[in-house]
């Protein structure tokens, strides 16, 4: 299917898009993981990538890294074809879990950010202190660095590992996940770093999620994948009755009250009958 | 010196403990980093395979040792880094290895004691030439350490990141195991096969209950490794009993005093903000 590119190209020439993927499809064991998608990322964006499990959204930023080749379709990353351990691309893998018995302080964690990659002992030095320094100031972990990270809270080392994918001042971030296991309030904090980071550095974003909510206010962009397929647009745009029936090829139901959206269906709750 | 240190054998002793002590804490820091302790077992069991069989042969059981447990961690790196169906995989091949070493030994029923040997250690039978190579050895493991250390690192804590940034996860893997089955080939010098974990594992996972800084806890696992080691030399040439021994039990009675202390809260690592933040007012 076709994917609506419901949203307005940007008025700002200036602006070349981040990301642009092309009629994308990705096979995964013979399985259409992603079914023809088109969309395009520009600098700024904060991007929502919304879907159940399994309809592909982890696919789409391994794809993005390099790590998943395209089967049809093209993917190009600020201008250039994809490449593997691309540098300008920032990423936070979904939630790990951090071992009390093997600790490390997400102050060395963060650094590893920067050159973590190279071949070499870590040494220390003023220049990468400072960066760290920085880096967690700007997502507000500088109180807990140099605590064991397996001690903090799922909201704290959410944003330890924030930092870490900023280190480098990537122009893409990728997050997986950075909402699940969270509380309300760790959420909203986590997507007002998020959305801060964005508007200060000009960069784009593709935050992954289950639900809308939390995103609602501070994303531009939604794109909603199920069964492979997605939709792009502002969330006005995308989270509407007719665009996620059509998705679903479903009956779905959008219904919006106090600034909240629910997505349910009318079919919902099964048909087994006495 | 010290009367002990008059004899050569004794010399031998405490340089090649020393030498293997500090290279067996800087690879064990990974190894209990990345939880391949069971791997690091494995690789010390299926030595004793490769030392039986050098002796059947009559060739040196360090040669014997260093090419069974190489190929063997060349094995397990070619099954990547996915920790699942794993360990069933190093049980079977650690199994089969065990069986080769027991057959091994029976074919050469003449000296039992050189199963003793493989077992247990022989660090008070240590000649200067025995020194040398594994003076070679350990250099080359720690210098081997050294150049993977920071991207080993970073896929031993964050290895999606770490895979997303270029780290190539099955190679360090699999290189990182050869260093592994080098050091424990070395170590079985000193203390034998059954007792690897008091040099290998104990002084490193003590040392990291006492700092999540990286190279103080590296420092910290050198020290207590060298100080163990020392302390069973010491007291094996005064009672006569195994130095293995005494070494085993000093690696495990400091990590069992430090975790004594750290939860007593005496010493160990201290939260910087000790407090949860403050509940704010708007709970909703």
């Amino acid at each position: 299917m076709a994917v609506r590119e419901a949203q307005q190209q940007p008025a700002l020439a200036q602006d070349r898009p981040i990301v642009e993927v092309e009629n994308v499809t990705v096979r995964l064991g013979g399985r259409p993981v992603l079914n023809d998608l088109s969309f395009a990322i520009y600098p700024g964006d904060f991007v929502g990538l919304i879907g159940p499990n399994g309809a592909g959204k982890t696919t789409l930023l391994r794809l993005l890294l390099g790590l998943v080749p395209p089967s049809n379709g093209t993917v190009s990353l600020f201008g250039h074809p994809l490449t593997r351990g691309n540098h300008r691309v920032g990423y936070v893998p979904q939630h790990q879990t951090f071992d009390e018995t093997s600790p490390l302080r997400g102050r060395d964690m963060v650094a590893l950010g920067i050159d973590g990659f190279r071949l070499g002992l870590p040494l220390p030095s003023q220049e990468k202190t400072a960066k760290v320094n920085r880096v967690l100031r700007e997502v507000g972990a500088d109180a807990y660095a140099d605590s064991p990270i397996a001690r903090l809270s799922g909201g704290e080392q959410q944003r330890l590992m924030l930092a870490q994918a900023l280190i480098g001042d990537p122009d893409l971030l990728l997050l997986d996940e950075p909402l699940a296991n969270l509380d309300i309030r760790s959420r909203r904090d986590v997507v007002n770093i998020v959305c801060s980071v964005v508007r200060q550095r000009n960069i784009a974003v593709i935050l992954v999620a289950h639900d809308v909510n939390p995103l609602l206010g501070s994303m531009d962009k939604v794109i909603y994948l199920a069964h492979g397929r997605g939709v792009i647009g502002t969330p006005d745009e995308v989270v509407q009755t007719d665009v996620l029936t059509r998705l679903f090829g479903f009956p779905v139901d959008v219904i919006r009250a106090q600034g909240h959206i629910l997505v349910t269906s009318a079919e919902e709750g099964g048909e087994c009958h006495a | 010196m010290p009367e002990f240190l008059q004899w050569s054998f004794m010399q031998n002793a405490f340089l090649t403990g020393t030498i293997i002590a500090t290279v067996a804490a800087c690879v064990g820091y990974f190894v209990v980093l990345r939880h391949v302790a069971f791997a690091g077992h494995a690789l010390s069991h299926i030595g004793f395979s490769g030392a039986a069989g050098a002796v059947l042969i009559g060739i040196d059981p360090l040669w014997g040792l260093l090419a069974f447990t190489l190929s063997a961690a060349l094995a397990m790196g070619l099954l990547g880094d996915r920790l699942e169906g794993r360990d069933v995989a190093i049980g079977i091949v650690l199994a089969f290895a065990l069986g080769l070493g027991i057959l091994f030994l029976q074919l050469y029923t003449a000296y039992a004691s050189e199963a003793f040997s493989i077992l247990f250690g022989t660090i008070m039978g240590i000649s200067r030439a025995e020194v040398v190579t594994s003076l070679i050895i350990g250099i080359a493991v720690l210098l081997g350490l050294g150049v993977i250390f920071r991207p080993l690192l970073y896929m031993s804590v964050n290895p999606i990141a770490a895979e997303a940034g270029g780290v190539p996860l099955r190679l360090l893997s699999a290189l990182f195991l050869l260093l592994v089955a080098l050091a424990v080939s070395e170590a079985v010098l000193v203390v034998g096969v059954l007792l690897i974990f008091a040099l290998l594992i104990a002084p490193p996972a003590t040392a990291m209950y006492l700092t999540p800084r990286i190279y103080p806890a590296l420092g910290i696992a050198v020290v207590l490794g060298v100080l163990e080691t020392w302390f069973g030399l010491i007291m094996a040439y005064y009672t006569g009993y195994s130095a293995s021994f005494f070494i085993a039990t000093a690696a495990v009675a400091a990590y069992l005093l430090v975790r004594l202390l750290v939860w007593r809260g005496v010493i160990g690592i201290r939260s910087t903000r000790l407090t949860a933040q403050p509940a704010t007012a708007d709970a909703a």
